[in-house]
């Protein structure tokens, strides 16, 4: 079959067009006209132009950008909480687009959960109803939805909140509410819509990492929507950038940091923190097996081998077997960072 | 001239079909275009007529007589045919305004001033409102106004109750559709502005004078503001809030039931607050129909010039408004304190 099978979310050429008249303008980007002149000519607004994500089961999958460039438009996609003017979107190689309303809502309770960027919590109810909310939809019952919900709100770090009302909580409690409200469906794909983005830095940190731990336990399928690279950089392991409701660059993220491909991304790219963005084993010496004092596992990022340079010359990296497959030194790090950075020589 | 007159009306009355079209498909410009071209039309007839005769006031270049025989035969017409029909129909109303009347006035007077107390309390959680509450019920009854104040009562709770049953479903479909609503607005907007006494003609013709056109007329009265604070209410609700809701695959019923309703709940018994005091407003004039209760005392005060009679009765009126008034606000910011939207 052709139905994106092997990927758990398969987005496929998808244009959305906000106005009357759809169809024209639909008719007009074919004819291949620009979205300017669309939306100049006809009066209708482009949300989405021709986007095309796959999304691989166990990834977490970033897409970035600016506001107003439809990421938050593309991910209501997924679950129909929009329909696109043209294109088609797979789950696990279902057909969102062709589901009837029942077989959407059952989409809804079993295959997709969401987490939204201003909570959306239900205001009258308690902290563990709202947690159950999903549950008591999809008619589990009562016994069984609270134990449930429970558990969910012991692994956000929410035990001894559960009687609470959400207006009692703070915007990060809030939020950790809303994703053991999405986790309590047993979904395997996330979908987060900017969810850390209303949160106050330091609290973003925390929930960031926290989902990181999350999801080395539970390999979901997550879709996060972010304005912020650096966020994107840290929980992504791979990234799409949009701009004005088109795909300007799709990667991983050293690739998008060490090649951006428009001075768009470049833009964003030059205040990022590289040294969370590349990953040590994309610049070290390969194959070879000198021993060293010191390792980091592959996965290890620039700022983490940085404090080890303060003591050692060379770091090794392994394999998560423990075996070495390189090693790195703090020459070729620095030079890994500075070649992206802007050249201070001239400009100043 | 009888054709040239059937022509007019012809046209106006086309030019009127279409503007009404126009609004309920919500046609801007076909709206406003029609608006004009009827009054362009109007104005030249008028004119035209008025240089013909010479006169200045406004011409009739329309009979419009045959038009107010119309409206009055039919009614009649109404009234011979299906008066009894009505009054059936108006049976349910009936059984609800006596059976409310025979059981407030079964209860005794100290327990009534009890369960108000009590209520007040309940509300406000504070000493204050439940003092008033009895003095003023025990001030109505040595007044001896205490059988004419419990009718009153069960007037107001009942025309209250009966507005609740209509005006939810109608808030509610209103909030859904946009085309409905705008059906309904200018009939709300009528109910409310026309003067009530235009109504209870007709309704007393129908009915005949005594509590269910009373009943009828209050009703008419008081039922507006609730159905436009429903609809308001649940158009209001965060769309956050109900975008997460379908995210997570609720049906349209869970979604009205679980999350419109509760948290539109806040502005909704602002509706009813309003009912109740419109509904107590139409006191005076529904004892003239036949309705009793204060209202009656108020206009045997007038009818005899005894102004003390009317002065107490109309502090009665007052008595009960504040009581219905502070417990169900108190009850309504209790709620919103409960889902978090009290102001801070």
């Amino acid at each position: 079959m052709t139905n994106g099978e092997n990927y758990a979310i398969d987005i496929r050429n998808v244009t959305k067009i906000f106005g009357d008249e759809p169809e024209t303008a639909l008719a007009m980007l074919k004819a291949g006209k620009s979205k300017t002149e669309v939306q100049a000519e006809t009066g209708q607004v482009i949300g989405i132009n021709d986007v095309s994500l796959q999304v691989e089961p166990g990834q977490v999958y970033v897409v970035m950008g600016l506001s107003g460039s439809g990421k938050s438009t593309l991910i209501r996609h997924v679950i129909r909480l929009i329909d696109p003017t043209s294109g088609e979107i797979y789950v696990n190689g279902e057909d969102v687009l062709g589901m009837s309303l029942p077989e959407l809502r059952e989409f809804r309770r079993s295959k997709i959960a969401m987490v939204f960027q201003k909570f959306g919590l239900l205001p009258h109810r308690s902290v563990i109803d709202n947690v159950a909310y999903g549950l008591e939809v999809s008619g589990v019952n009562r016994a069984k939805r609270l134990e449930t919900a429970a558990h969910w709100i012991e692994t956000v770090g929410l035990a001894g909140y559960e009687n609470s009302q959400p207006h009692q909580l703070s915007g990060g409690q809030q939020q950790r509410v809303g994703l053991a409200r999405a986790l309590t469906m047993d979904a395997d794909i996330l979908l987060m819509d900017e969810a850390f983005s209303a949160l106050d830095p330091l609290i973003r940190s925390g929930m960031q990492d926290e989902l990181l731990k999350l999801q080395s336990e539970l390999h979901k399928t997550i879709l996060f929507i972010t304005h912020d690279f650096d966020e994107a950089l840290k929980i992504g392991n791979r990234i799409a950038v949009l701009n004005d409701g088109a795909v300007v660059q799709e990667g991983p993220p050293e690739e998008i940091v060490l090649h951006p491909a428009d001075p768009h991304v470049e833009e964003f790219v030059q205040d990022v923190n590289k040294a969370r963005a590349i990953h040590v084993h994309t610049i070290m010496d390969k194959d070879i097996s000198e021993p060293v004092e010191v390792s980091v596992l592959d996965t290890a990022r620039c700022e983490d081998v940085l404090p080890l340079f303060a003591d050692y010359q060379w770091v090794g990296v392994e394999d998560s077997d423990g075996n070495q497959i390189g090693r790195v030194s703090a020459r070729r790090v620095i030079k890994a960072l500075a070649r992206f950075s802007k050249d201070v020589t001239t400009d100043s | 001239m009888a054709l040239t007159q059937l022509v007019i009306w012809l046209i106006i009355a086309a030019g009127f079909l279409s503007l009404i079209y126009a609004i309920i498909r919500e046609k801007l410009s076909m709206t406003m275009t029609l608006f004009a071209w009827l009054g362009v039309l109007v104005v030249i007839i008028a004119a035209a007529l008025s240089m013909q005769v010479g006169r200045d006031f406004f011409p009739d270049f329309i009979n419009t007589k045959p038009l107010r025989y119309w409206v009055d035969d039919g009614l009649n017409w109404v009234v011979a045919n299906w008066g009894d029909g009505f009054e059936a129909t108006a049976y349910p109303l009936q059984w609800l305004l006596l059976r409310t009347e025979k059981i407030l006035l079964s209860i005794p007077w100290w327990f009534l001033v009890a369960i108000f107390s009590s209520l007040a309390y309940l509300a406000t959680r504070r000493p204050a409102l439940p003092i008033l509450v009895a003095v003023g019920l025990i001030a109505m009854g040595m007044m001896e106004l205490w059988e004419d104040a419990v009718r009153t009562m069960a007037l107001m709770l009942a025309a209250t109750i009966t507005s609740i049953v209509i005006s939810l479903p109608l808030g509610i479909f209103m909030s859904r559709s946009l085309r409905f609503r705008r059906i309904m607005m200018p009939i709300l907007d009528l109910m409310q502005t026309m003067p009530s006494f235009v109504y209870l003609i007709p309704v007393v013709m129908i009915f005949g004078p005594g509590k269910v056109p009373a009943l009828i007329a209050t009703i008419i009265y008081a039922a507006p503001p609730l159905v436009r604070l429903t609809d308001l209410g649940i158009r209001q609700v965060d769309p956050n809030v109900m975008e997460a809701s379908r995210a997570f695959g609720t049906t349209p019923r869970q979604r009205l039931f679980g999350v419109q309703i509760p948290l539109a709940m806040p502005t909704i018994l602002a509706g009813v607050n309003q009912t109740t005091m419109m509904a107590l407003a139409m006191v005076v004039i529904a004892s003239m129909i036949g309705a009793g209760g204060l209202g009656y005392q108020v206009l045997q005060g007038i009818g005899r010039l005894e102004v003390s009679r009317g002065l107490f009765a109309g502090l009665g009126i007052v008595v009960l408004a504040i009581i219905f008034d502070r417990v169900s606000q108190a009850f309504g910011r209790q709620l919103q304190a409960r889902i978090g939207l009290a102001e801070r």
